[in-house]
């Protein structure tokens, strides 16, 4: 049974009986929507709401950027001797603001629970970009560790005039400052200040490099950094009391839906607002060019409005993209993008005329979406000429720069309040909501809420770049490999940048174009491996039409590390094979022989984790594959590895494949992962666990598939997601410190948020080898692809 | 339109409303209440779900006249400010990422342990299946349906034997 046969027949009877809806089962999944009618409460019934905060929503512009250079700006310390941090960062929900929590604890020497994080709202707090790139611990804490520190130094000296004592015979811990020789002498931090600024001016010529004078302690003094502490941000998640970006009502506020056209470069030719003025609710049609939304007062009447709204559209005269079965073929006979060239070292032609054994493949990665949990949405608020929108955009600061420019305003008119919402993956970091929002609130006056819908979120969201990638390798007579050659080509021209507000969806729809769409990239896998010729080139192609297309590329967590990730290390692990060779040593092997890095500082950390890997699954030395069993079920372990930036992973996957049905199932899964310095451990290894299983999800789950003018994923079946029926029965994490000097107390912590993605995909590849002994050059690994496959190949 | 009674959480309302208007909007926008949530409008997903005679119902396909019986969101679940066991496990297991699915995955929970309160491993992952989550915190999940199970057993008097209807 599919799960769309779940859905009750009483409901789509109560739809036909209401609504003459003459639909078919499977109309709820493939309209997106219930045709639904509602009373007209009016806007007299509008409930009044708080906004975020009674005193945000009431206060005026213009709203100045926070100076990053006052301690004031990042940390403000209250009566009760609590403090609360400001922090130019937003958390997709990974924790960070917890951790952020205990490293400016550490360093201002307050209790942990005495303090809270206020994150990412562009009027309150300094703009430190909001969330990406795994970024907030890695770069963005340590302007938040100086600023505790320095102000930590300047209550200190506060205290020492209070009580008449030098700095050096003072104590100091949990906000309150004794005399070390008579306890009795005390003041807090309160005391000191509340009410007061601190009036501290930073120096330091950005944000990041932002300093006092006190320097940040060394990590044996930080006393809550490295503690499991809970999230702070889970029981209101848990409870129903969290406020989300899609909880904040404003009085008079109204509901807008949009038309997407129903193509991708549709020209919009006629709007026959006559087909929806008399629904209920109904306020306007707003229209430019080819964008398209519907007002209404309640939300329903918004929903059905714009399924209900008749509309006409132009189809282009060329078709804009390939159909998705197409898609690499054309992308083998597309001219790149002129400007990518090879990066050689030593003389691959020669090692490849000399060798002993030639390998060749080619993989293929689909275009894969974010499919946020829920669709892009924001509200906007036009009031006092001013635009205040709640999103839960992750780039708040540049989702603010966007909409000052895309709607023409002052930039210190407009601001941008971050609230929790669906993690993204970096779709939010190109929100269209908040910008259509924005555009209606001006146009109609009136705080205006835009949801995107299911299938339109799931159809036009921003998608990963689809990717080829050739390779070619050579093996001497040891078995070693002595010359690569790895030619990546991505789908990847129309890569949206962060809220631009000449990309971002609605510009588009307007008629905005760029000379140039974007450069887009196509990345080379990050190991190790000593292989003394090799030659590489990432190279990028365009599909036909670049604007007003569904098939418009963006930055999906771990950005073009999957895709170049799950064809090298597949690679790696057929060039294993064929020297006979186990696909750990053969690993091992290639990266102790490696002498030009950083060091040996990455060599030693990329060895650690392959160990700590390999100890903890219990890696038997063998080559793949294993014999192949007799039975239905046929089982097999792989491995792979990775870095992204100085985060090093190493990845094992244990698979039953289905021999009759084609199914693979991940039965255990190993991560090990050395991101330097933790923060806190339960919190990253639940991160580590979620990334680890959304790679899971890219392997076996995800593609887009669109036919030649549209994109027709529409929802969680067409596009279809990890389940709880997927998990595996185990999942082992391992915070691995393969530091060459463990103990140095000034480890840096590196980013966590997206390196635990890329290397799963090979790992769930070369395990389906293993079992199998047949080699799947092309994810998803879905039931079809692989029964055929197993066919072909007469296993 | 007509009259509506609603009992959510144990308070009761009256709504003049279109019948068939889905019961998350009512929930949402005219109660004020944000556990269940919009995430599909498909019944794909469960991030809407609200739980009516002991059964965990996708509130955004419901249509408001079809409810028979008390509605419990997440904010019914807990009472005179203490949370659930099934609550109380997804605190102490750290169970949410982003958190906005976690609404569906514990009234989901909640549903089939007050049914069955000793599942089996495969009759969890039937019963949650359709409860989406696109951060994968499912192993999390798991992990605290499993901690609320042993919870709810210790403090049952039957020692967690009991089975209730």
């Amino acid at each position: 049974m599919s799960w769309s046969d779940r859905i009750p027949k009483q409901i789509e009877e109560v739809l036909v009986q209401h609504y003459g809806v003459t639909h078919r089962r499977g109309f709820l999944k493939s309209a997106g929507l219930l045709a639904v009618s509602f009373s007209a409460f009016g806007s007299a019934a509008i409930r009044e709401a708080a906004a975020q905060s009674g005193s945000a929503a009431q206060r005026p512009g213009p709203y100045h950027d926070p100076d990053f250079r006052q301690i004031d700006s990042w940390i403000v310390i209250h009566e009760n001797n609590t403090a609360t941090f400001y922090v130019g960062k937003t958390d997709p929900g990974q924790g960070t603001g917890t951790c952020f929590r205990q490293l400016m604890s550490d360093e201002l020497d307050i209790a942990f629970d005495k303090t809270s994080c206020i994150m990412g709202s562009t009027d309150i707090t300094v703009d430190q970009i909001g969330s990406g790139g795994s970024s907030a611990i890695e770069r963005d804490s340590w302007p938040m560790r100086r600023v505790a520190a320095e102000a930590r130094r300047v209550l200190l000296e506060m205290g020492s005039k209070h009580l008449g004592v030098p700095i050096d015979q003072l104590a100091v811990s949990d906000a309150l400052i004794t005399v070390k020789a008579d306890a009795s002498k005390r003041v807090t931090y309160g005391e000191l200040i509340a009410g007061k600024k601190f009036n501290v001016t930073l120096t330091g010529n950005n944000i990041n490099r932002v300093t006092g004078q006190a320097k940040t302690k060394s990590i044996p003094e930080l006393k809550y950094t490295g503690q499991s502490l809970q999230r702070d941000d889970i029981p209101p998640k848990v409870d129903g009391s969290l406020k989300w970006a899609v909880d904040v009502k404003l009085p008079g506020m109204v509901h807008a839906r949009n038309v997407k056209p129903p193509f991708a470069c549709a020209k919009l030719t006629g709007v026959d607002e006559s087909s929806v003025k008399t629904l209920p609710g109904f306020i306007k049609v707003v229209s430019k060019g080819n964008y398209v939304a519907v007002v209404c007062e309640r939300e329903e009447q918004a929903i059905r409005a714009a399924r209900q709204l008749k509309t006409t559209w132009e189809k282009p005269t060329t078709s804009p993209f390939p159909a998705s079965e197409n898609l690499f073929n054309y992308m083998r006979g597309a001219t790149p993008t002129p400007g990518f060239r090879p990066v050689v070292l030593g003389n691959p032609d020669a090692a490849f005329s000399g060798a002993a054994k030639i390998i060749e493949a080619e993989y293929e990665i689909p275009f894969q979406g974010h499919t946020a949990f829920a669709g892009a949405h924001a509200l906007a608020d036009p009031s006092n000429g001013q635009m205040t929108v709640y999103t839960n955009d992750m780039k708040s600061y540049s989702m603010r720069r966007g909409i000052a420019t895309f709607l023409d305003m002052p930039h210190d008119c407009v601001r941008v309040i971050w609230m929790m919402g669906p993690q993204g993956f970096g779709r939010s970091a190109a929100e269209d909501a908040a910008f259509e929002a924005a555009w209606i609130a001006r146009q109609i006056g009136r705080p205006v809420r835009v949801q995107w819908m299911r299938d339109e979120e799931t159809a036009w969201d921003t998608k990963s770049p689809a990717f080829l990638v050739k390779m070619r390798g050579a093996l001497d007579r040891d078995g070693s490999l002595v010359a690569y050659d790895f030619h990546a080509r991505s789908c990847d021209y129309n890569h949206i940048g962060y809220n631009e507000p000449d990309t971002v969806l609605i510009a588009q729809l307007m008629g905005s174009r760029r000379a140039r769409a974007a450069a887009g990239s196509a990345a080379m896998p990050s190991d190790m491996y000593a292989i003394p010729n090799r030659k590489m080139v990432g190279e990028v192609v365009g599909l036909p039409t670049v604007w007003e297309t569904p098939l418009r590329t963006g930055n999906l967590r771990d950005p073009n590390g999957p895709q170049p990730t799950f064809a090298a290390e597949s690679f790696i692990d057929e060039m294993a094979a064929a020297a006979k060779a186990d696909p750990l040593d053969f690993r091992m092997k290639m990266i102790k022989a490696g002498t030009n890095d950083d060091g040996g500082f990455r060599r030693a950390r990329s060895i650690a984790v392959l160990k700590a890997a390999a100890d903890t699954y219990g890696w038997d030395s063998r080559p793949s594959p294993r014999p192949t069993g007799k039975g239905k079920i046929l089982t097999g372990r792989g491995i792979a590895y990775s870095f992204r930036g100085e985060t090093v992973v190493a990845q094992i996957a244990e698979v039953e494949v289905n021999r009759e049905t084609g199914h693979v199932w991940a039965k255990r899964l190993v991560c090990a992962h050395d991101c330097g310095l933790v923060v806190n451990p339960e919190s990253l290894r639940h991160t580590i666990e979620c990334g680890t299983l959304h790679g899971l999800s890219r392997a076996i789950h995800e593609e887009v598939r669109f036919d030649t003018e549209k994109v027709t994923s529409r929802d969680w079946f067409s596009h279809p997601t990890l389940r709880h029926a997927d998990i595996p029965e185990r999942i082992d994490i391992v915070l691995v410190n393969g530091d060459p000097n463990p103990n140095r107390p000034d480890l840096p912590p590196y980013g966590a948020g997206e390196a635990s993605l890329k290397p799963m995909l090979a790992a769930i590849g070369n395990a389906v080898y293993d079992a199998t002994g047949v080699r799947i050059r092309r994810v998803p690994f879905r039931d079809d692809r692989v029964l055929a496959a197993l066919k072909a190949a007469g296993a | 339109v007509s009259k509506i009674e609603l009992k959510v959480n144990g308070h009761s309302h009256t709504l003049d409303v279109e019948p068939s208007t889905p019961l998350l909007y009512i929930l949402r926008n005219d109660l004020d209440l944000r556990g269940p949530r919009f995430g599909c409008g498909l019944g794909q997903c469960g991030a809407c779900k609200v739980i009516i005679n002991g059964t965990a119902v996708f509130s955004c396909i419901t249509p408001v006249s079809s409810v028979k019986g008390e509605i419990t969101t997440l904010e019914g679940l807990s009472s005179n400010g203490r949370l659930d066991p099934v609550q109380q496990a997804w605190i102490d297991e750290q169970a949410p990422q982003c958190g906005f699915c976690q609404n569906g995955q514990i009234m989901t929970a909640k549903a089939l342990l007050d049914k069955n309160p000793h599942p089996t491993d495969a009759q969890i992952r039937e019963s949650m299946n359709g409860t989406l989550c696109r951060c994968m915190s499912y192993f999390r999940v798991h992990s605290a349906i499993k901690r609320a199970i042993k919870t709810m057993a210790e403090a049952s008097p039957a020692g967690g034997k009991e089975v209730v209807a």
